[in-house]
Order: C-alpha cells, then sequence, then structure tokens
C-alpha cells in the first residue's frame, strides 16, 4: 500500500488557525490517557500541569522567566529556519552570549558608583559574541560548503566546556571556597526587576520588544521579504537578487545574535554570576519552540508561554504527583509532533493506494 | 520526400504491444489524441517529436505510470489493462529513464539490487551482472559506488538492471541526451545487438540522425496526434523534420524590416560548464541584439535555454566579464540587480517558483523584480503602498484577470499570470528585455497580446530576445532568428529568408549543407551526418 498526499486546493483560514488548537486538544487527551496508564487522575495532573503555575504571582513570574529565553532564541531561530538554513547550535551561542556578557560583570566587579556603561556593555559584548559565535558555521557553509547543521550543533560542545573551564579556572570567584562559580555580579551588572520583590527581570521586556522587531524586520523590510522568499522558492530568490551567500551569514548573525542576547539576559537576570552550566538546554527547546510557533515572532511568543508552562507544571506534577520529568519532555515532544501533523493535514489529503507499492 | 504511409492497422503478424486509439487527458490538455502504435518484436520502433508533441504521456501509459482516458494496449494481439508498472514489467515491458533513479552512495550491485526481487543479491547477483555485462558489452565494475560514475555509466546500470528481468519490450527515453558522441556509440551497439536477439526497442528522440542510423520504423506525434509512419532509413533528416515541425513551408515577413539601432545586447564566445548531470554546457555562444529588433532563438528543450537564459540574467554568472555586454557595458560578472538597474528586463520561462513566489501576492511578487529598479524600498524598509500601486498598473495596463485587490500569484491562470510577469518587467521600459518561452501554456487572446506587447517595447527602441520553442510565435514577431542545439547558437539569419524546414532540421541536430539556416535547396541526407 502507498500513502499519497494531494495538496488541498481550498485552504481555508478558519482550520489554518483551529489546527494548533486541534493539535494542542489531541495532545492533551493522549497526555492524559499516558498519565491514566500511570496510575493517577487525568484531572489532577491536567490542574498541576496548566492550572496551578497560573494561580500564583511566583509561579506566573516563573513562567515568564522561563519563556522569555526561549522565545528569543527562536525568533532568531525563524529567521534561520525561514531561509532555509539550519542552525542548530542556538545553544553554543547562548552560552557563549552568557560567557562573554558575564565577563564584563565580573571584570567590573568591585567598581565603585555602580557605573552606568555596566549593564549596556554586557548585553552588548553578549550579543555581540553570540553573533560572532553563529558566524562560524555560516562562513564554514559559505566559503567551504561544509554542512551548518553538523558544525553548528558541535560549536555547541565546545561552548559548554569553554564556559565550564572558565567558570572553574580564570574567572572562579578567588574568595569563594572553591566553588566553582564566579563572583556575584553587583548591582550595576544586574538587569533589573520589573516588579518590587519580585523575580520578574528586564531581561523578559526585552524578549518581548525583539519580538515585536523581528515582526516589524520578517514583515516590513527587504531583509524580511529575502528571508521569506528564500524559503518559500531559492530559485526565484535568485532571479529577485538576494544572494544565497550573504543572506548564509546575515541569518545566522541574526540568530547567533538573538541567542547570544538571551544567554546575557540569562546570565545578568536570574543567574546573577558565571557558573559551569547556565543553561538547560534552552538552545535545543527553542527549535521546537520555533516550529511550534509556526516560524512567525508572534507565533513563537505564544509557544514559549506553553512550554514554560508545561516546563513549570512538570516541576509541580513531579513534587506532587510523583509523576517522571521525562513525561513533560515526552508531553512537548508529542505536542510538536502533533502541531507538524495538524498543519500536513490541512495543507495535504491523506489518499491510500491499495496494492501499489512506492 | 518519401510517401508518408498512415498508421494502419496491421497486415503481417500481430504486433507484439500494440496502442489503439489512445487518449489522454489532463482537465482541458489532451496530451494524447487518437494516437495509434504498433511496435513489433525485433525492431528499434523510434517515436519521434517535438518536446508537448505527446511522446513522454504516450511511454508512460505503455508502462503503467499512466491509465489512458480512451483507447486500449494489446499484447500479441489481447487487450491488456496496464494499470501498474509492476504489470507492465510482469508482460515483459522494461524502461529506461532519461533521469537516472540512482542512490549515489550505494554501488552499482546494491542499485541493481534494488529493484530486484527479495532474496537474490550478493554474489549470485554479480554474477549476474558480470554475464549480462559480458554479453552486451556493458562493462561495469559492480563495487563501484555511483558517484564516482559518469552519465554514460550509469546509464548501462539502468540498462542493466532492465535486462535482468529479460524484457521483450525495452523503452528507452531519449537515451542519448545526457551522453557523450563516443558513450552514444557504444549504446547503439547495445540496442543493436538487443534487436538482433528478437527484442523489440521503442525509442524515443528528436535526433535525427540516430534515428535514421537506428531505426526500421518510426510514428511521429506533433500536438498529441500521430502525423506520420514511415521507414525512417529511406527518408531525409529534412522530410523527418519537415513531420515534426509541421510542413507548413509559408513566407514570413520580418516585422520590423532591418533594425538600424545600437548594439544593446551583444554575447562573445559566452562558454560554461553544464551546471550538473542533466544540465547543457554553453559553447562559444555569440550573439548581438540591436535596438529596434526581436530575435528569437529556437531549438528544443534542453538544448541549453534554461543556462543561457540564466548567464544573460546573471543568475549565473559568466567566467569572463566581456563575454556579456549590455548597451557596450561589461555585464558577465554582474549579478542580477546590477543587470536590471544598468535597465535591463528578464522573463523566465518557469512562471511559478522562478518568475513568481506562488504564494506570494501579486504586489509581493512586483518587488521580487523590481525592488531596486522601481524603488520599492527605502533604507531597506518596503513600501509597500508604492508596491501595491505598481502591480495595480501592471494589472490595469495588461489586462491581468485576477479574484480579490491583490491575491496570491499562484491563484492566477497560468496566461494571466504569464500577463502580469511580461506586464511587471515592460513597464519598467527596459532597454533590453530577455524572454525565455513567452507564451508557453498561454491561451490564444492572452499570447497575441503580449506578443503585441513585445513588438511595440521593441518599435520604441528596445532590444528584445525571444527565447522559444514555438516556431509559428518566432516566425510571427521575430526579425531574426537562430537556433540553439546542443549549447552552440547558430548565426542568426532574417526570418524572412528562413523556412521551418531549415529550423527543424537544425533544431534536431543535422547542419544544412548550404546556407546555415536559410532553406535553399539542399543534399540534407549527406548533411545529416555532418554533425
Amino acid at each position: 500500500m502507498r500513502i499519497d498526499l494531494t495538496p488541498r486546493t481550498g485552504r481555508s483560514a478558519l482550520m489554518d488557525a483551529l489546527s494548533p488548537i486541534l493539535a494542542f486538544l489531541a495532545a492533551l487527551v493522549i497526555g492524559g490517557l499516558v498519565v491514566a496508564a500511570l496510575g493517577r487522575s487525568p484531572a489532577a495532573a491536567f490542574v498541576t500541569y496548566f492550572m496551578a503555575p497560573l494561580s500564583e504571582v511566583w509561579s506566573l513570574q516563573e513562567v515568564a522567566i522561563k519563556a522569555a529565553p526561549l522565545a528569543l532564541i527562536a525568533t532568531g531561530l525563524a529567521f534561520c529556519y525561514r531561509a532555509n538554513i539550519w542552525n542548530i547550535g542556538a545553544e553554543g551561542q547562548f552560552v557563549v552570549g552568557g560567557l562573554f556578557g558575564g565577563w564584563i560583570g565580573v571584570a567590573a566587579h568591585g567598581i565603585p558608583g555602580d557605573p552606568l556603561w555596566v549593564l549596556p556593555l554586557m548585553l552588548l559584548v553578549g550579543t555581540g559574541a553570540g553573533m560572532v559565535y553563529g558566524l562560524i558555521p555560516a562562513l564554514l557553509k559559505v566559503h567551504l560548503g561544509v554542512s551548518e547543521i553538523l558544525t553548528s550543533l558541535m560549536l555547541v560542545y565546545v561552548a559548554e566546556l569553554l564556559l565550564d573551564y572558565m567558570a572553574r579556572g580564570p574567572l572562579r570567584d578567588p574568595a569563594g571556597f572553591n566553588f566553582p562559580q564566579s563572583v556575584t555580579f553587583d548591582d550595576a551588572a544586574h538587569l533589573p526587576y520589573l516588579m518590587e520583590g519580585g523575580t520578574l527581570h528586564a531581561g523578559v521586556a526585552l524578549a518581548v520588544a525583539v519580538v515585536v522587531l523581528a515582526t516589524l524586520v520578517l514583515g516590513r523590510t527587504l531583509f524580511g521579504f529575502a528571508v521569506r522568499v528564500v524559503g518559500a522558492s531559492p530559485r526565484a530568490a535568485r532571479f529577485a537578487g538576494f544572494g544565497d551567500a550573504r543572506l548564509t551569514l546575515a541569518v545566522f548573525a541574526v540568530s547567533g545574535a538573538a541567542a547570544g542576547l538571551a544567554g546575557i539576559s540569562e546570565v545578568a537576570g536570574r543567574i546573577g554570576q558565571l557558573q559551569p552550566s547556565i543553561s538547560p538546554g534552552y538552545g535545543f527547546t527553542a527549535i521546537i519552540v520555533a516550529f511550534l510557533g509556526r516560524l512567525s515572532p508572534m507565533g513563537i511568543l505564544v509557544a514559549a508561554l506553553v512550554i514554560a508552562l508545561t516546563t513549570i507544571g512538570g516541576e509541580g506534577a513531579q513534587i506532587d504527583l510523583k509523576l517522571p520529568l521525562d513525561l513533560t519532555r515526552a508531553f512537548q515532544g508529542l505536542l510538536l509532533a502533533l502541531v507538524l501533523g495538524a498543519d500536513a493535514l490541512s495543507r495535504y489529503r491523506v489518499r491510500f493506494v491499495p496494492g501499489a507499492t512506492a | 520526400m518519401a510517401p508518408v504511409v498512415p498508421p494502419a492497422r496491421t497486415e503481417g503478424p500481430t504486433p507484439l504491444f500494440g496502442a489503439y486509439g489512445i487518449v489522454k487527458r489532463f482537465g482541458a490538455f489532451t496530451a494524447n489524441d487518437g494516437v495509434d502504435l504498433e511496435i513489433r518484436a525485433g525492431e528499434i520502433h523510434a517515436l519521434l517529436g517535438e518536446n508537448g508533441a505527446g511522446k513522454s504521456t504516450l511511454m508512460k501509459i505503455l508502462y503503467g505510470l499512466l491509465e489512458p482516458t480512451e483507447g486500449v494496449v494489446t499484447h500479441r494481439g489481447d487487450v491488456v489493462r496496464l494499470a501498474h508498472p509492476e504489470t507492465a514489467r510482469a508482460l515483459g515491458i522494461g524502461m529506461v529513464f532519461q533521469h537516472f533513479s540512482l542512490c549515489e552512495n550505494l554501488t552499482v550491485a546494491e542499485n541493481i539490487a534494488l529493484v530486484m526481487p527479495k532474496g537474490l543479491g550478493g554474489r549470485a547477483l554479480k554474477a549476474r551482472i558480470a554475464a549480462v555485462g559480458t554479453t552486451y558489452g556493458l562493462h561495469l565494475d559492480p563495487d563501484r559506488p555511483v558517484w564516482s560514475l559518469s552519465a554514460g555509466e550509469r546509464q548501462r546500470i539502468e540498462i542493466i538492471r532492465c535486462l535482468l528481468q529479460d524484457p521483450k519490450l525495452v523503452i528507452l527515453d531519449e537515451p542519448t541526451s545526457v551522453l557523450t558522441p563516443g558513450e552514444a556509440e557504444l549504446l547503439f551497439t547495445v540496442l543493436e545487438r538487443l534487436r538482433d536477439e528478437g527484442r523489440a526497442l521503442l525509442y524515443i528522440s528528436h535526433r535525427l540522425d540516430e534515428v535514421r542510423r537506428l531505426c526500421s520504423r518510426a510514428t511521429i506525434l506533433r500536438g498529441g496526434r500521430v502525423v506520420g509512419a514511415c521507414d525512417p532509413r529511406a527518408e531525409t533528416a529534412r522530410s523527418l523534420a519537415a513531420l515534426m515541425v509541421g510542413a507548413q513551408v509559408g513566407a514570413v515577413t520580418a516585422p520590423a524590416g532591418v533594425a538600424t539601432g545600437p548594439e544593446r545586447l551583444v554575447l562573445s564566445g559566452l562558454t560554461l560548464p553544464a551546471p550538473g548531470l542533466h544540465g547543457t554546457a554553453l559553447d562559444g555562444i555569440s550573439l548581438s541584439v540591436r535596438g529596434g529588433e526581436i530575435v528569437g532563438l529556437a531549438g528544443i528543450a534542453g538544448n541549453g535555454q534554461a543556462e543561457l537564459f540564466d548567464a544573460l540574467s546573471g543568475e549565473t554568472l559568466a567566467p569572463e566579464p566581456g563575454m556579456v555586454r549590455f548597451d557596450g557595458v561589461e555585464s558577465g560578472r554582474l549579478g542580477i540587480t546590477a543587470r536590471r538597474r544598468g535597465g535591463a528586463g528578464f522573463v523566465p520561462e518557469e512562471r511559478n517558483g522562478h518568475g513568481a513566489v506562488p504564494t506570494l501576492s501579486l504586489s509581493a511578487n512586483a518587488i521580487l523584480s523590481r525592488h531596486a529598479t522601481a524603488r520599492l524600498s527605502r533604507f531597506g524598509v518596503l513600501r509597500r503602498a508604492a508596491a501595491k500601486a505598481l502591480a495595480r498598473d501592471v494589472v490595469a495596463a495588461f489586462d491581468v484577470r485576477k479574484a480579490g485587490p491583490d491575491p496570491a500569484a499562484g491563484t492566477l491562470s497560468g496566461g494571466n499570470l504569464q500577463k502580469y510577469l511580461m506586464g511587471r518587467e515592460i513597464l519598467a521600459e527596459p532597454g533590453i528585455l530577455v524572454v525565455n518561452q513567452p507564451t508557453w501554456g498561454v491561451d490564444a487572446l492572452a499570447a497575441a497580446h503580449i506578443r503585441q506587447a513585445l513588438l511595440d517595447l521593441a518599435a520604441r527602441g528596445a532590444a528584445v530576445l525571444v527565447i522559444s520553442q514555438d516556431l509559428d510565435e518566432l516566425f510571427a514577431i521575430t526579425g531574426r532568428i537562430a537556433v540553439l542545439h546542443h549549447g552552440t547558437l547558430s548565426p542568426a539569419a532574417p526570418a524572412a529568408e528562413t523556412t521551418r524546414e531549415a529550423l527543424g532540421l537544425r533544431m534536431g541536430g543535422a547542419a544544412p549543407a548550404e546556407d546555415p539556416v536559410t532553406g535553399a535547396p539542399d543534399h540534407a541526407r549527406e548533411a545529416a551526418h555532418a554533425h
């Protein structure tokens, strides 16, 4: 038997809008069945996963803080993926951004008077470091034809080990009782909090600003237009005169910069010092977020909140219901598979051709 | 000219395979319209025709890839239904495709094992490959990976795959299109051997000299109908060409007279390697187009039209700047945007996915080629209102029929989208316009509109180069015509002194003995061997 996919002629805007919602509902049903099979109440799991984190101010802040780096990184990745360029190394660009931006914070430790230039310089250096790190696979691809998928991914491990070395070695706090971490940043090197006594820091606002900016760039500028055309039809992009090489460099620079900014925001916002590890895999989760958000910045913002919500809810479920953390990961993967599947089904009609082989 | 025998039902022995009254419609388009074909054992039967004549459709019907709308296929006189290639293979029909389906990373033997019945592999298969190789002179090392093989060697894999199933009928689709002349000679030896063993071969081609050398019978298709059947050995290349392109040898009038404007588009010895296995290399192409004239490039698809278009537009850069000159400026190393800024316009053959992005709106597609020349962006920010205004102007000037104010390009009919793409370039008042297949798949009314727009543009002083397979079109609008064959270009001859016959001969790769493109009487039979 062969399975044929034929494009649907009339695509309705309603189905386009509904398909991610239907996919989410389907994921809830399947997730509920799994929870039931584990011998817990699906209703209680639903409350713990999706309602509890939204019911208290502190957990709402946690959701936002977790969503911010995901949204930032995924927005940058959307530029790459729209142009059919596969940057898998946002995790590395995130780490490098955090390391080099944080280095400024370490170096500025103890300067009296809390100078105003420290924080902007940290953000600038972090963003720039992420961009430069992102340009390495881009240059290798453009000049030597090396697959960016492999190089960007492998550079993640280079970045992680570099941070690990720096945090344990040269940047370690000399007065820190040999703990593998740097000095705690001064206030001047800390992203300000948005709420008195809360954890919500200015990195969240930065993320929202970048999402809005990215929406404008993709929709309203010639560069955004070029990215969209390359993705939709590479031949037409060449006809338009949008050079492959320049665009490859540009989208890697954008996504590297976004990941770098996310990295330094995390270090200067939530963590407040350099540690051997600064990311629970944001750069990889952001790949899921980018596709869940269908590569549009606004969609990505929503997707980042959903993933952050399930992650926080998953932590709650671990404590309250003794459900494994893997269940959360499985649910996130399931959600992605179903959203992509629903998208495919809204675009194509499936036909089974009996008796034929592919 | 030798008499043309109409396709008659069998007089002699029952044919091995027959197709009678084959009609195949795709929507409103009829690809095959009452085609009859009989193939006998021990013959190489040629299926001749231009692109779009319906050869591929008929071949796919015989191989079970398509089912005919009407008509029947017979095997030894019995009606059979070929619903699937497996059915066709079971009846002993094998096929060697023009585009190979091989896995680059696998070896020769592995590629062959892929299509063989399960359980046959390893040493037994290698032994059979070696046996077939020795019998037919198809030498191949079974352990070589495919990526290291030439086009001719890859084709041998396809042929061996086919022969291992011991076919009674082998269909070959343009088998020499990817081969060097030496490789083609080797292939002919193999084919003659297969014929002598009593197998039937259906040889699809538009190369007249090959067909005359190899085939004992030919069926000629034009516009989906059989227009003749003959013994190609008794024909001249000229008479075959006339059948293929239509025999009307009519006087034509050059629309613009002799152009006296300045040379605006000049190609000098443009040479480019083939872009891939199935691409065509361009070999020393020289041409000059003056302001005020339309020059036509005739030729059968796949002879370098796409490659030449890309080299003209700047999507492929020439090795030397001086090989392409626009208004005296050496443009060979300039990209397409710089060439547009210099006053050139381009309309490619493929509308969806090259000239336009089907999922984007008409105004976005205006930005696609006019972002630099119509100032549709300012400091990198798109001027969407200006793009919409430009799209509206094009729609009004070229009578583009569409639904909604700014619909996606893909929702327009082929003719209307082509009018839009033409208008998009012509409203820029280009000094040089290069158009590939301006009216391909366009209805008659829209085609007339487009041709008139091209004539008007030339009358305003532009140099227009039209690449087209449609000879009627070239005769209707061009002042001079050159023929592209195998990546080489014949000298452009005045259309008024040229005949369809002479063009057809050149398109088939046979050079007339005397003046290259004029229709002066010549001895085409000898000339056919010149290539």
